[in-house]
């Protein structure tokens, strides 16, 4: 048996670019072998501990161009190399889609916060702990889910859309992104695309060693927040085992539009539940046009979970999950 | 009494380098030519190592040498408990196998990827109960599942039908290894109003203490200078050097700070692994650093023994505990050790004062962290079971939650454990009465069990305990002709600032101003005495009983030489404003550096070449010997006391639980010791705030985790392991002191370290009982997950009892 070794980076090319196009140029040169750094809250744990061995690494910190939070003619846009802190203290943020800012304020730790940017927290890969330990389960190409098995560990893992993985979207700002009906902005060296959230998020049902839709020498540069959901009514919840640093054992985000107390219109998502972010259309179809109550709450939180599939040791994320469910569409934490 | 020093704060003389980041860990010590050492550690939970092909990374550019266990342990590995230096046969994953030095990590790391170790895998187990079942696999060598004191490993087996009778939440029915009781029991339970019976679960989990057990080795001169970490720096170079291979007199060991000592930086056993650079900088002939990661720590650091128990406690209709009935199999992990679980029975004898207690015991190991002393082993386990089932009976009983624990306090007097030891002082009445004042308790009691919304209010009232004081160390004092007083303190610096804080007797004891006084710690040439090991709470009781013996034998030397010189008898004298002096007449005495200069000119007794104390131990007199004629000096052995000093505490929390998520805020909370003297408030308050953090992840965070599959550990890191953050605790905790002298202390001072922890996890846990409705999980930690499944009726798919694994 050869042996592990952990806690000290392996020799990596580092590359710096100051602008877009470098960077995109680079993206595109190494493909599959360059592999994205930001904050590096995602990226650090991989190297050090030698689980994951790309060739080089593009930095993109010093690329102003994706970075900052500016308004456009349809809402406002985030640069993806925006930190998380940035996000949750801007005005413009905290006025018109406070739900982002909460959100982005309770992701792991303010030392976290200061250096994680928005793309990172999007992009960061499955936090299983089978899989960061360098397993060879099936997102690492092999054969096997150690944590679903009879005797897996899976406390924090998914009670909907398994396929084979059973990790789930660690991420506090994704399932608020697909609340907002955002769009992501992604370029390569060829030009720009943009795509929802709800689509850049995907299982493993249709890619079990990417949890995003980005290709190779594609990279996340914007998120556009649309105005239509500016302003709506927003609940944001995060349930996780420590009030720091830890990642969510069940999440919820809706934006809600009423008149008076019926709504109108509303996206709510759920995070911690899936491999990506759950969308409730299934709730909002239900609770549109009804009066906000603790009852409609309850109904909604029971229609939630319909479908769950908990595994050895997830039980509580379904009452967990619909019991914030039902208080995000009540709009309060207490009945 | 009014005291100079004891009980006034004091700035403690490291604080600038703690603030500044000037101190000095073992890590940050470097040496010309020095190499860097890497460890190989086990993947493999269970197994035996056949061979090490290290032929292509010893080839590399830049590797100096290999060290294994066949290097360490040319006589085969000792058949012993705790971790190995190295280790061919290793029982848990991460314990090293070998270390590789190289001219930097990278190339280390790099030079280990390149080794290949043949294993012959082993049968494994994470839960004690599969291996006590027949039939199950075991963790130790030799196919065995248990160590025998005096015995060594053995193998312990009860039917499968015992252990899954247990297991479905019956009275254990196995013969235990080991047995104490006091009074009837029988009578006892027949004389019980209220009885309460249930099994139990307490998680072991890893120290995870800040600073890894990093250390630096060079050999010099023949001497072996070794940077590492201690709780006591005698105390740990004393037992190092055998393990090393070194004379006591040829080692040095330097330690300035020490980031979180535990209880398993206490003893050198605790930490084999410190030899690893000096035994490889002895092989290769190069300065040596062996830098430790988060991860090596989780399984160097040791744990916390975890508990499957069951308890039946009886009271009687007015409330006096009339019988308790004890069986715990503790969890030994993968290199044996640990007696919590008697302690355990011991500090429900001590708080409560049982009229009958049974205790019966088991230990049994799992290849998971090593075991060990972890802030209160036993007692703090324990005191999360315990406080839910006080309130039970006092609800059956109609007395009140306070009343119950005041009935059953120990008092001055009492005695309690197997061996019927008397307390040396108790006021635990006075701490409990002080702590319900301070927080209100009786004010709050309207506000119990109130819902508002989802949210309901719970009060928590717990009690904490751990014997908190030894003797038998030896104190060192010197002056010089600057008159400056140096006080040699062994004891280890761990940020509770007790090296200080117990100099300040002998301080006290010459009325000297604490600016003219240097505290001599930090390496072991500064000629320290063999001190306790700073474990068990007691380094205020038993240092400074040391303390104050050093300088009184100054104080009576200083008054022999003034009244030979001066005239008079001794008992003329005294010490004021830096002068021996006849009390009759001040002007009539020396000043201190007049006396130092004097007892030098007079050598022998006093400057430690003559008429030392018989009973000093090898290491104090090397000290000594080294030190004599260069200084007046005073040299104490402290002799044995008498009696148990206790140290209690008391705590009340209020806390508000939602019933829709199971996460609760801690709104209030309020911890009291009682803990003789005070000698150091704010260092008081320190060790009362920082156990009350440690209480809160006991009874609510943290936990081992292991995977069944294949052995991995699940909780290496500080994210894993779920240490409460800032944001987990309260804002704000409040504290207080009794503050009643301790008459076998010479400043009155008991420890209190441990139950500072205790008396918080007690008091949340009976809090979380309570807003729940008292529903009791008699389980520690009692997490989110476990309250969402209880409220929403969830079926549980946790195996009963489990140990190193999820129970939610």
């Amino acid at each position: 048996m050869v042996a592990t070794s952990h806690d000290v980076m392996p020799d990596i090319e580092l590359y710096q670019p100051t602008d877009e196009d470098n960077a995109l140029a680079l993206a595109g040169t190494l493909g599959s072998d360059g592999w994205l750094l930001a904050g590096g809250q995602d990226t650090f744990g991989w190297l050090k501990d030698r689980n994951k061995a790309p060739g080089a690494m593009i930095e993109l910190t010093q690329i102003d161009a994706w970075k900052g939070i500016r308004e456009t003619a349809d809402g406002v846009e985030i640069g993806a190399v925006t930190t998380l802190t940035q996000i949750a203290k801007n005005p413009i943020i905290q006025a018109r889609y406070g739900v982002l800012a909460q959100a982005a304020g309770v992701v792991a730790s303010p030392q976290i916060r200061n250096v994680g940017t928005l793309g990172g927290n999007l992009n960061q890969d499955a936090r299983c702990w089978y899989y960061r330990r360098g397993l060879d389960c099936y997102r690492a190409g092999g054969n096997i889910c150690y944590a679903d098995s009879p005797e897996g560990l899976n406390r924090e893992h998914a009670i909907f859309g398994a396929s084979r993985c059973v990790a789930v979207s660690p991420s506090d700002t994704a399932p608020v992104l697909v609340a907002l009906d955002a769009t992501m902005v992604i370029a390569n060296q060829d030009g720009i695309r943009t795509m929802s959230a709800q689509d850049f998020f995907i299982g493993p049902d249709r890619d079990i060693r990417n949890m995003t839709a980005l290709d190779d020498g594609e990279i996340l540069t914007a998120v556009r927040l649309p105005a239509a959901w500016a302003n709506a009514d927003f609940y944001f919840e995060k349930i996780a085992d420590r009030n720091v640093w830890d990642f969510a054992l069940t999440s919820v985000a809706a934006v809600i539009k009423t008149s008076g107390d019926i709504i109108e219109d509303s996206r709510i998502a759920c995070g911690a539940v899936e491999c990506v972010p759950r969308r409730l259309e299934a709730v909002e179809n239900a609770i549109r046009g009804q009066q906000r109550s603790d009852e409609l709450g309850t109904r909604a939180g029971k229609l939630a979970v319909e479908g769950a599939r908990p595994l050895n040791y997830n039980n509580f994320k379904v009452p967990l999950m619909s019991n914030l469910v039902a208080r995000a569409v009540r709009g309060k934490t207490s009945v | 009494m009014a005291y100079m020093h004891i009980g006034k704060d004091f700035v403690p003389p490291d604080v600038p380098g703690k603030v500044t980041g000037r101190i000095k860990y073992a890590e940050d010590y470097t040496r010309e030519g020095m190499v860097y050492s890497r460890l190989l550690t086990s993947p493999i939970p269970h197994a035996r190592v056949l061979d090490i092909d290290a032929s292509e990374a010893l080839a590399m550019d830049g590797v100096f040498g290999i060290l294994t266990a066949d290097d360490v342990y040319p006589d085969g590995e000792p058949q012993s408990t705790g971790l190995k230096i190295l280790t061919n046969e290793p029982t848990l994953v991460g314990e090293p196998i070998l270390a590789v030095a190289a001219i930097d990590e990278k190339t280390a790391e790099t030079a280990i990827s390149r080794i290949n170790v043949t294993f012959e895998r082993l049968p494994f187990v994470l839960d004690p109960l599969d291996s006590l079942a027949e039939g199950g696999a075991n963790a130790y060598p030799g196919d065995q599942n248990t160590f025998v004191f005096r015995q060594g490993f053995a193998t312990e087996k009860w039917t499968e039908d015992q252990v899954a009778s247990f297991r479905a939440g019956n009275e254990p029915t196995g013969e235990p290894q080991q047995t104490w009781s006091l009074g009837d029991l029988e009578a006892g339970f027949a004389a019980s109003e209220f009885v309460y019976e249930t099994t139990f679960t307490t998680a072991g989990y890893p120290h995870h203490s800040m600073e890894p057990r990093s250390a630096m080795a060079y050999w010099e001169d023949g001497k072996l200078y070794l940077h590492g970490t201690s709780q006591s720096l005698t105390a740990l170079a004393d037992g190092m050097a055998p393990i090393i291979g070194v004379p006591k007199k040829d080692i040095v060991f330097i330690n300035a700070a020490t980031g979180g000592g535990f209880g398993q930086r206490a003893r050198a056993n605790s930490i084999p692994s410190m030899a690893i650079p000096a035994k490889m900088s002895q092989k290769i002939n190069r300065p040596v650093m062996m830098r430790i990661t988060r991860e090596e720590e989780f399984t160097i650091g040791g744990a916390r023994q975890g508990f499957q128990g069951w308890i039946k406690v009886g009271f009687k209709p007015d409330g006096v505990m009339s019988a308790c009935d004890l069986y715990i199999i503790s969890d030994n992990g993968g290199k044996g050790g640990g007696g919590d679980a008697s302690s355990a029975a011991d500090c429900i004898d001590v708080l409560y004062q049982p009229d009958a207690l049974r205790f019966r015991g088991t230990s049994i190991g799992s290849n998971t962290g090593h075991r060990g002393a972890q802030r209160g082993p036993g007692q703090n386990q324990i005191a999360p079971i315990i406080a839910p089932i006080l309130d039970k009976a006092a609800d059956a009983l109609g007395i009140s939650r306070l009343e119950i624990r005041k009935i059953n306090a120990p008092h001055n007097g009492d005695v309690a454990g197997p061996r019927q030891t008397p307390f040396t002082s108790a006021y635990v009445p006075e701490s409990l009465d002080l702590a319900t004042q301070q927080f209100d308790w009786e004010g709050r009691q309207a506000r119990r069990r109130q819902r508002k919304g989802s949210k309901v209010i719970g009060l928590g009232l717990g009690q904490g305990y751990h014997n908190a004081g030894r003797s038998g160390m030896d104190g060192i004092v010197t002056m010089g002709t600057d008159g400056r007083l140096k006080i040699h303190n062994g004891v280890g610096n761990l940020g509770t600032y007790s090296y200080a804080s117990t100099s300040r007797a002998a301080a006290e004891v010459l009325k000297m101003p604490w600016e003219n006084c240097d505290v001599l710690n930090v390496r072991t040439d500064n000629h320290l005495p063999i001190t306790s090991p700073q474990d068990g709470s007691n380094s205020i009781f038993t240092n400074t009983r040391t303390m104050f013996g050093a300088a009184t034998d100054m104080l009576n030397k200083m008054k022999q030489i003034a009244a030979n010189d001066l005239g008079g008898d001794p008992a003329d004298y005294d010490v004021s404003n830096e002068r021996v002096h006849q009390i009759a007449d001040e002007s009539v005495g020396y000043t201190y550096a007049d006396i130092a200069r004097r007892a030098m000119e007079l050598g022998g007794k006093y400057t430690g070449e003559a008429d030392l104390p018989d009973e000093l131990a090898e290491w104090t007199q090397i000290s000594v010997s080294r030190l004599a004629g260069s200084a007046f000096m005073g040299v104490y052995h402290d002799a044995r006391h008498e009696g148990n000093p206790p140290g209690f505490t008391v705590t009340c929390c209020e806390i508000e639980l939602d019933l829709e998520t199971g996460k609760y805020a801690i709104l209030d909370m309020v911890t009291i010791a009682d803990s003789g003297t005070i000698v150091h408030p704010q260092g008081m308050e320190n060790q009362l705030v920082g156990g009350a953090v440690w209480g809160i992840g006991l009874a609510g965070y943290e936990r081992h985790v292991y995977d069944p599959q294949n052995g991995l550990p699940a909780s290496t890191g500080y994210w894993q392991s779920k240490v409460p953050t800032y944001l987990d605790t309260p804002v704000k905790i409040g504290t207080g002191w009794v503050d009643l002298p301790d008459p076998e202390n010479p400043v009155g001072a008991r420890g209190i370290g441990e139950p500072s922890m205790g008396a918080v996890s007690a008091a949340l846990a009976a809090a979380i009982t309570d807003a729940l409705g008292g529903h009791h999980f008699a389980s520690a930690p009692i997490t989110a997950d476990m309250i969402i499944n209880h409220l929403a009726g969830t079926e549980e798919n946790a195996v009963p009892l489990a140990q190193n694994n999820f129970r939610g």
